[in-house]
């Protein structure tokens, strides 16, 4: 089982083979199998990409080839994880004495995690924390470990390594602790890096940086890596092969062009079928619904086949001209940050400077951006949860007063809002049935008999057994509570719906379906959305005019065709060359630079610079003086 | 049935803490049955006996019987437990309620609870006993008052986190006035803490009472608080110590027993919760 | 870090104005004329009118509480209505045997308590872990007083070991005087490190179960290493919190159990007090102990910083 140099043999370049593995949490009769004779195996200089929805095992199996998993409670009952050294004899992870783990853990494999928020120790600096791992395995003094970990922040390109070395986990951004995550993994130069959806939490253009790094890494140091991940965008992007997991088992493996161009099973071809491909939209001018093969509701299965083809019937061009429905004009947020001895004010969160946009009668304005942008604050601003510092709002041509309550109450009973997380979106103390009939109650349009009648009618309307209208929230699943939020909101009968972020949340294949139940409501109820998203594929499936958001100002505005094909901002060509497209044919070369994302705090009295915008086409308004940050 | 006894296997400290309080609270209600002799008679003749046959734990001092004041003991410490448990409950939610809504009168609230939580519990109630007359009514109120800075920063607390949770929001978006906001969506969902907290709470006031009666600052004399007869019965604790054991095993047998009970209410409710209670 | 030390500092001000304010307008408060209240129950009417006169009880509110209040500041806190000796005379003379047993529980208590916590949530879920919660529970709930009785009848009667009742102050000897305290310091203890045991053992459990700790444990870092570098330093600072918060226990205790071992402290003095309704010297006590409770928790608030580098002003 020893590898010696001299063979020179694939087998060499092999550095893990996986048989037959499996996993269960529990004991007794509330076992539960997480994987399920799982085969993989990985090489030097190779990427395997797991992708599967949540519960399907992918973050367990990472785990259980570090042997972390008993740790959380998990048990490996079968297989072998055999991991062969560089130099040295080949070793069963799962059989192998802890002391044995210990010292390969952070040497020969390490792993990244999905939220470096919390996965760094809030109490150390980054020095100590990197620094850690090299004392540990490669037995230097603390002095040569300091240089060490000086050397590996240059190489994931963090600019002033020495300052970083001193400074603590909260005083960074998400990208830069991803940076240093990423180097405390690899300090010890392992043969074997696991990274467990490392971009996930991170925005779009961050995202595109840290997947070119890593890729760059690779190279460098000659290394495996196994690449977990939802987002078939990022597949497609860095991975040689492929392995779909469905509930534990591995349902399809292939290399990635094979897997994209014929995938073979069905739960694959239903995931292909719901991720939005940046680009497919080219030449279609209507908001579009996935065409899913594996439809969770039948009834709908129906309704939707019909659908489709009274859409490709119709064929109008980008341009809406019905009406407008909601004005915004020079809509300012600010928020204060207070300090020093006496609370003074010190700072401000300049969120929203001087938006406005106008909201036509049935079609879906998107607000896109990265964090700190100022999409969501707008949102949140226009439904009066935030308190507004300038601004008219109108509202079917009577203009409204968002910080008077009498006027505020008759713009709800138009306008509502769902939020981006299901489960804290409804009250666990309140049956599903009431919260759907709360906004009725509240604004007096219903109540008794007719509210349930009404209740039972939306239900159906979102896809939900109006049976279960007694149930307690927590006894649904994240996309049907979705579906109760939205049902919820159109209670009211509500004109316009501000969706902030309302699928992002969810996994990829129901975020397809609750995409697909919004395009359908428009086209039966004729709703305005205003969709806030930072997922440029899904609003290019759904927008009708997609705004771009930079620093709480709008920088381009104009029809989803115009920006989509033709950006003019330079922001916005930045965003979408971040965007990943799940179609490995595309593969795109990015810069392996290093930026941030700019903060919207300034000083007291400093002020934004704000222009009015160039007209560039039909309806197409771009930025051209300068916001701030990098543009 | 089997779901309850399920539960109650999983949590062993309710089943028995409320087991135990459960008897206590028997025994209190049953006393005159319990206990067959006067628990107030004197009987100076009989002063001061060990435990036998006649008088199973002893007479004290004045010849009363130790039994039976232990028995009816029960209902001084039980009544002011619960009395306090309800009382601080009810005010500090309404404080607590208001203290996260309104911004003024939380500057203030806070300010006036934090100066109560910083005198300690046995000297606020002394502070309040020593100006006003002995008596159970008094001492009730002088140990909620000591309770409720206890409840308000729970209440307060949940009230400013539950509000920025989106389905608060969301109630607002809607329309909802403050009032619902504060009855349908934030006092429901502080009523698990709450709980707990108040269990926790019976059990402090009954400590804090026995303590007050034990140096002298509680009950009157005269009404057999447990506190009370371990008082009477320190001079002569060294040579017959029943005047102070049988009062004080029942103590501690209550007072144990609402903190299981407490313990396993907040683990069965939230485990995370035992960080802040 | 000098404009937190100085804006926590300012705010402990207000607390203190409010406890001032509760211990003089409480006698205010109160049913029944002051007056009548402070000069004692065998007065004359001129008794009582001449203390109306020379505390100014005549007078507005504000002004005599301001009045009250720039004394106490300056250390004069009234004269005792039973002896007649200034307070604060009284309350020095005392003050050794009380602040010597609370020092020394809250020693012994954090030395012992914070090992037993920590080994418990190391150890969760196995039988020492529920036979450390059961003690704890089970010293939580058995009054400190209850406690010092057995103590003293195990250890002092039955064995003879310790005194039991008595102080035998410094200046006969340290260990003579540390030997009279030994009793109720483990008798405080008793509740003191079952509140800490719990909440250290619930802490440390909460913050292994953090993703930074994975995030160790895949770098190779050990299980020493991962209990007292990774995790102890954010466990704490709810537990510090709780050692600050429980001085107020400590307090109570101490009251109590001066009484159950006879030691001439500060307890003992506000329990005489009580029985005369000698308010002044109640009055003194509740500020000494109010602002003591203040200092120690100001100190703990500044202790964080240490701790836990996020937090700022």
């Amino acid at each position: 089982m020893t590898n010696t140099p001299s063979h020179n043999s694939d087998t060499q370049r092999r550095v893990l083979d996986v048989k037959d593995l499996s996993v269960v949490f529990g004991t007794g009769p509330n076992q539960v199998q997480a994987v399920k004779s799982l085969n993989l195996h990985v090489d030097r200089g190779e990427t395997l990409a797991i992708v599967g929805e949540s519960g399907s095992g992918k973050s367990v199996t990472s785990l259980a080839l570090m042997r972390l998993i008993e740790f959380g409670g998990g048990t490996i009952t079968n297989g072998e994880i055999l991991f062969h050294r560089a130099q040295e004899e080949t070793v069963d992870v799962r059989r192998a004495p802890e002391a044995v783990m210990r010292s390969m853990r952070g040497k020969d494999l390490s792993m990244i995690f999905q939220e470096p928020m919390t996965s760094l120790n809030p109490v150390f600096t980054v020095g100590s924390q990197i620094t850690e791992a090299i004392v540990l395995h490669q037995r230097c003094d603390l002095n040569q470990a300091n240089a060490v970990a000086i050397r590996i922040l240059d190489q994931v390109r963090i600019p002033d390594a020495a300052a970083m070395m001193k400074r603590y986990p909260h005083e960074l951004s998400g990208g830069m602790r991803q940076r240093v995550m990423i180097a405390m993994a690899l300090s010890c130069q392992p043969s074997v890096l696991i990274a467990d959806e490392p971009t996930t939490a991170l925005d779009v253009t961050i995202q595109a940086q840290i997947l070119q790094l890593i890729a760059e890494l690779q190279k460098e140091m000659d290394m495996g890596v196994i690449f977990i991940t939802h987002d078939m965008g990022v597949v497609a992007e860095i991975a040689d092969r492929v392995m779909v997991m469905r509930r534990g088992e591995v349902v399809e493996e292939n290399d990635v062009f094979n897997l994209f161009a014929v995938p073979q099973h069905i739960y694959t071809k239903t995931l292909l079928a719901a991720v939005p491909k940046l680009g497919s939209m080219r030449g279609i001018s209507q908001p579009t619904r996935f065409d899913l093969p594996m439809q969770e509701d039948q009834a709908h299965a129906r309704l939707a086949s019909e659908r489709a083809i009274k859409h490709s019937a119709q064929s109008k061009d980008g341009t809406i001209d019905s009406p407008v429905i909601l004005g915004v004009r020079d809509l300012v947020t600010r928020f204060d940050i207070r300090g020093g001895i006496f609370s003074r004010v010190q700072r401000r969160v300049h969120a929203v400077e001087q938006v406005s946009f106008d909201l036509h009668e049935g079609e879906t304005l998107s607000l896109v951006g990265e964090s700190g942008c100022g999409k969501t604050t707008t949102g949140r601003s226009l439904m009066g949860l935030t308190k507004v510092s300038g601004g008219q709002v109108v509202f079917e041509g009577v203009p409204v007063n968002l910080a008077q309550a009498h006027s505020l109450k008759s713009l709800r009973r138009n306008m509502q809002f769902v939020f981006q997380d299901p489960f804290a979106s409804l009250n666990p103390r309140m049956r599903v049935g009431e919260c759907i009939a709360e906004p009725m109650v509240i604004q007096g349009l219903a109540s008794g008999a007719e509210a349930s009648r009404r209740v039972a009618a939306l239900m159906e309307r979102v896809g939900l057994d109006p049976s279960t209208v007694q149930r307690w929230p927590h006894e649904f699943s994240g996309g049907q509570r979705q579906r109760i939020c939205i049902a919820r909101a159109l209670s009211v009968n509500p004109k316009v719906l501000i969706a902030d972020e309302a699928v992002s949340a969810l996994d990829v294949s129901i975020r397809a379906q609750i995409v697909n139940l919004l395009i359908d409501l428009q086209d039966d109820l004729g709703i305005s959305y205003l969709f806030i998203s930072h997922d440029m594929a899904v609003v290019e499936r759904v927008s009708h005019r997609v705004a771009v958001m930079y620093l709480g100002q709008i920088v381009e505005i104009g029809p989803r065709q115009a920006i989509f094909e033709s950006p003019q901002h330079p922001y916005t060509k930045k965003l979408m060359a971040a965007v990943p497209i799940a179609d490995p044919l595309f593969r795109r070369q990015h810069k392996l630079e290093v930026s941030e994302i700019p903060s919207p705090v300034r000083g007291v009295g400093e002020k934004p610079l704000v222009a009015p915008l160039v007209r560039v086409g039909e309806g197409h308004f771009v930025a051209t003086h300068q916001v701030g940050g990098l543009y | 049935m089997t779901r309850a006894f399920k539960f109650l296997r999983r949590y062993p400290t309710i089943a028995v803490g409320g087991t135990l309080l459960f008897l206590l609270i028997l025994m209190a209600i049953f006393a005159p049955w319990i206990a067959d002799k006067d628990p107030m008679a004197l009987s100076p003749v009989h002063r001061a006996r060990v435990p036998s046959e006649r008088f199973w734990f002893g007479t004290d001092l004045l010849g009363r019987d130790v039994f039976a004041r232990v028995v009816y003991g029960a209902r001084i410490s039980l009544i002011v437990g619960f009395t306090v448990a309800f009382l601080s409950a009810v005010i500090g939610t309404i404080i607590g309620l208001t203290s996260g809504f309104v911004r003024w009168i939380d500057a203030i609230v806070m300010r006036v609870m934090d100066g109560l939580m910083s005198i300690p519990t046995i000297l606020l109630a002394i502070a309040l006993i020593a100006l006003t007359r002995a008596s159970l009514e008094n001492v009730i109120i002088a140990i909620t008052i000591a309770e409720v800075p206890r409840v308000v920063r729970l209440v307060r607390g949940l009230a400013l986190s539950l509000r920025e949770q989106p389905y608060v929001e969301a109630a607002i978006a809607a329309g909802a006035s403050p009032f619902r906001v504060v009855f349908k969506h934030i006092f429901p969902n502080t009523v698990a803490a709450l709980t707990v907290q108040t269990t926790y709470i019976c059990g402090l006031a009954i400590l804090a009472e026995a303590s007050l009666s034990f140096i002298g600052a509680g009950v009157p004399p005269s009404i057999p608080s447990w506190g009370n007869i371990m008082a009477e019965g320190r001079a002569l604790w060294q040579i017959k110590p029943h005047m102070i054991a049988f009062p004080a095993l029942f103590l501690s047998i209550t007072i144990l027993a609402i903190n299981m009970l407490g313990d396993g209410l907040r683990d069965a409710i939230d485990p995370r919760m035992a960080k802040r209670i | 870090m000098f404009a937190y030390t100085i804006r926590r500092l300012l705010l402990t001000l207000p607390v203190m104005l409010v406890v001032a304010l509760f211990v003089y307008g409480l006698l205010d408060l109160a049913p029944g004329d002051p007056a009548v209240f402070l000069a004692g129950e065998e007065a004359s009417l001129e008794d009582i009118a001449r203390i109306r006169q020379t505390l100014g009880l005549d007078q507005p509110f504000y002004y005599r509480f301001s009045l009250w209040l720039f004394n106490v500041l300056q250390g004069d806190l009234g004269n005792s209505l039973f002896t007649g000796v200034p307070v604060s005379e009284m309350i020095v003379q005392r003050m050794a045997p009380t602040f010597t047993l609370m020092i020394m529980t809250l020693c012994v208590s954090v030395l012992i308590a914070i090992p037993l916590g920590a080994l418990a949530a190391w150890r969760h879920n196995t039988s020492y872990d529920r036979g450390v919660m059961m003690v704890a529970v089970l010293s939580f709930s058995i009054p400190t007083f209850v406690v010092g009785y057995m103590l003293a009848w195990a250890l002092g009667i039955e064995m003879r070991w310790l005194p039991v009742q008595g102080y035998v102050p410094y200046s006969q000897g340290f260990w003579n005087s540390i030997r009279t305290l030994i009793l109720p310091t483990l008798a405080l203890s008793s509740v003191y490190v079952a509140l800490i045991t719990r909440i250290t053992r619930a802490t440390l459990l909460e913050t292994l179960s953090q993703d930074y700790i994975r995030t160790a444990r895949s770098k190779g870092v050990g299980n020493q290493n991962i209990l007292f570098k990774h995790a102890l330093k954010n466990a704490a600072i709810p537990v510090i919190t709780v050692i600050g918060s429980g001085v107020a226990l400590l307090i109570s205790g101490a009251v109590v159990t001066e009484t159950v071992f006879s030691i001439p402290g500060l307890g003992r003095l506000t329990v005489d007090a009580i029985l005369r309704r000698d308010y002044p010297i109640i009055q003194g006590v509740i500020l000494l102990f109010s602002f003591l409770y203040v200092m120690v928790n100001l100190l703990i608030d500044l202790l964080y910083r240490v701790f836990d580098p996020r937090i700022k002003y």
